[in-house]
């Protein structure tokens, strides 16, 4: 355990430096930030004082030392626009997405999960293949028109739900299911899938055979079984969940770190950009993390066979 | 179809009809709809996509002003949402081909390469698939645009650099798994260049799982454009976009529906049937996902 815990650790770690340099690269060779900071009447010389100022003028290597070692810090820099750091401004948003996301994961989960038992369960029959073209619709829906569809039928024709905005948690339904759609559809699939796979073997035959009950037998027996590919999608669709969190605050109005990416990005205040994407692929890599522990203690065959 | 005729067809095309392999036509039927209506915008669209009327803004469908028609009523500008649906389907359909084709045609050499070069090449360039895929791919195409600014170029190759990792990993995957076969240790000893390996052994064989990661791409990658578009990062107006149109119609959700709502139905639409016939084609290729 202990190695296969230092040898997944390396490798996150080895991410999230990749990560970094990634972006620090993708920022300076796609373009030149001074431009992105200077207002569209500056001279050449203003140009030249900022770039000063920001240290744009260093050799690349030297930046480069420099952002890693502000990034060691946890240092994001401050915000162009309000003159605070960064990591302020994003520890202000944060609650709002946690919100958003944790709703859209109860719609995701609690909807998902039993739909893709029920599917496999009842493979063949009509209402499964019902289901399944409900889980392809979802799946191709795009959030920002099932929000707006949305805010047409339940705010504008009939006013049970507030349009948008933060406020009581009746704010919350809207976009928590606009936003977890996407992912119910993920969920089914692999529920089924995963199911399925779990109906074919011998236990559930002679489980079958002793006379046990669909019901008990899928409680009992292949939830437990099924759940390892379930818990590794649940890791994955999180961090979807933080990016598809960017369209569905800007329907809504959602004052989260989507909502707060969109408007650094028209404001041109692009340190807070870049902390929101660094944000999201930390999360994103201690999701991956946290995922594959969870499965290495579920399943003894992941850390001993060292097949990754 | 008979049992006779049955088994002559499968014997004639190598495989066998699987159930619900009818299921998809209709699908195939509206993707193919959607291309011949992007194919043909100019001579199909009613009317001038871009052409501001402000006698006729916002009427609804099927209301006539100043002598047009507005079957699908118009935007705030006045303008034939008809005609922008047509030209936005250009858009949509032209985006997502380029992003899958150059995105595709990059991650398919780089796996391909990393996969039989093996050592620091290998080391390199899957570690780099590892970082790509680590971070959302939403978020890296808004801060790769937030720097290079919008427009149909940069969009597209926003798209490609997102997504170019997807592909690397299966060709990766498969090359691997095709390279120890031997009849291509055999055509190595026998002298085969490197790039006649991977193109002329290699490549037609792993080309069905590539092909098959394009098509669930595509429906991806239409609704990356859209995304962007909507939140006004995309393609830039006067452009008709459906993304971009949705951003409009969001405006007016309560006095003019017909915006947002026509221009969701054809992504949805759209998408819908690519991911539909990506599914089958998965299928058909891929027996171990069925």
């Amino acid at each position: 355990m202990g190695r296969y815990l230092a040898r997944r650790l390396g490798q996150a770690l080895v991410a999230l430096f990749g990560v970094m340099t990634l972006i620090f690269f993708v920022q300076r060779l796609t373009g030149d930030p001074t431009y992105l900071l200077v207002p569209e009447t500056a001279t050449q010389a203003d140009i030249e004082a900022m770039r000063a100022s920001l240290g744009l003028d260093r050799p690349l290597l030297v930046q480069y030392g420099a952002f890693l070692a502000d990034m060691a810090r946890l240092d994001f820099g401050r915000s162009y626009i309000q003159n605070v750091p960064v990591i302020d401004i994003i520890a202000s948003r944060l609650p709002y997405t946690l919100q958003l996301a944790g709703g859209a994961l109860l719609v995701a989960f609690f909807i998902g999960v039993p739909l893709g038992v029920w599917m496999a369960v009842r493979r063949g029959h009509a209402e499964a293949k019902g289901f399944m073209g409900l889980v392809l619709a979802a799946q191709s829906m795009p959030t920002f028109w099932s929000g707006i569809l949305m805010i047409m039928v339940f705010a504008v024709w009939n006013q049970w739900l507030p349009p948008s905005g933060a406020g009581g948690w009746k704010n919350l339904i809207m976009p928590s299911v606009a936003l977890g759609l996407l992912s119910m559809a993920t969920f089914a699939r692999v529920a089924r899938t995963s199911v399925l796979d779990e109906l074919s073997k011998d236990y559930v035959r002679s489980a079958r055979a002793r006379g046990v009950t669909t019901g008990r037998l899928v409680r009992r027996h292949l939830l437990r079984n099924a759940s390892i590919p379930v818990i590794s999608i649940a890791a994955m669709e999180v961090s979807q969940l933080l990016a598809g969190a960017v369209i569905v605050e800007t329907v809504f109005a959602w004052p989260g770190l989507g909502l707060l990416t969109v408007q650094s990005i028209v404001s041109r205040d692009f340190l807070v950009v870049q902390g929101v994407v660094l944000l999201g692929a930390f999360v994103t890599i201690l999701l991956n993390f946290a995922a594959d522990l969870l499965y290495s203690l579920v399943d003894p065959r992941i850390r001993l066979g060292g097949t990754s | 179809m008979s049992a006779a005729a049955q088994g002559l067809r499968e014997r004639l095309t190598g495989r066998r009809r699987g159930p619900g392999s009818r299921a998809v036509l209709p699908f195939l039927a509206i993707f193919a709809a959607f291309v011949l209506i992007a194919l043909l915008a100019p001579l199909i669209a009613p009317n001038d996509p871009n052409s501001q009327n402000l006698m006729g803004r916002l009427k609804a469908p099927g209301v006539t002003a100043r002598n047009i028609t507005y079957w699908l009523g118009s935007d705030e500008l006045g303008r034939d949402l008809v005609s922008r649906l047509i030209w936005g389907a250009r858009i949509s359909l032209s985006v997502a081909v380029l992003s899958v084709a150059l995105s595709g045609v990059v991650g398919t050499v780089l796996g391909m390469a990393a996969a039989t070069a093996r050592g620091w090449v290998e080391t390199v360039i899957m570690r780099l698939v590892d970082v790509f895929l680590s971070i959302p791919a939403v978020l890296l195409a808004i801060i790769t645009v937030a720097v290079l600014g919008p427009g149909f170029t940069n969009v597209v190759i926003v798209l490609a650099l997102t997504r170019w990792p997807r592909y690397a990993r299966v060709a990766y995957g498969q090359t691997l798994s095709v390279a120890n076969m031997p009849y291509v240790r055999l055509a190595r000893f026998m002298g085969a260049s490197m790039p006649r390996i991977l193109f002329i052994h290699i490549l037609p064989n792993i080309i069905g799982a590539i092909t098959v990661v394009a098509t669930l791409e595509f429906g991806l990658m239409v609704l990356f454009e859209a995304g962007l578009s909507f939140l006004g990062l995309g393609v830039q107006p006067p452009t008709a976009s459906w993304g971009a149109m949705l951003s409009v119609g969001r405006n007016y959700v309560g006095s003019a529906w017909w915006i947002s709502a026509f221009p969701g139905l054809c992504l949805f639409l759209l998408v819908l049937s690519v991911n539909l016939i990506g599914d089958h084609l998965r299928d058909r290729l891929d027996p171990k996902s069925r």
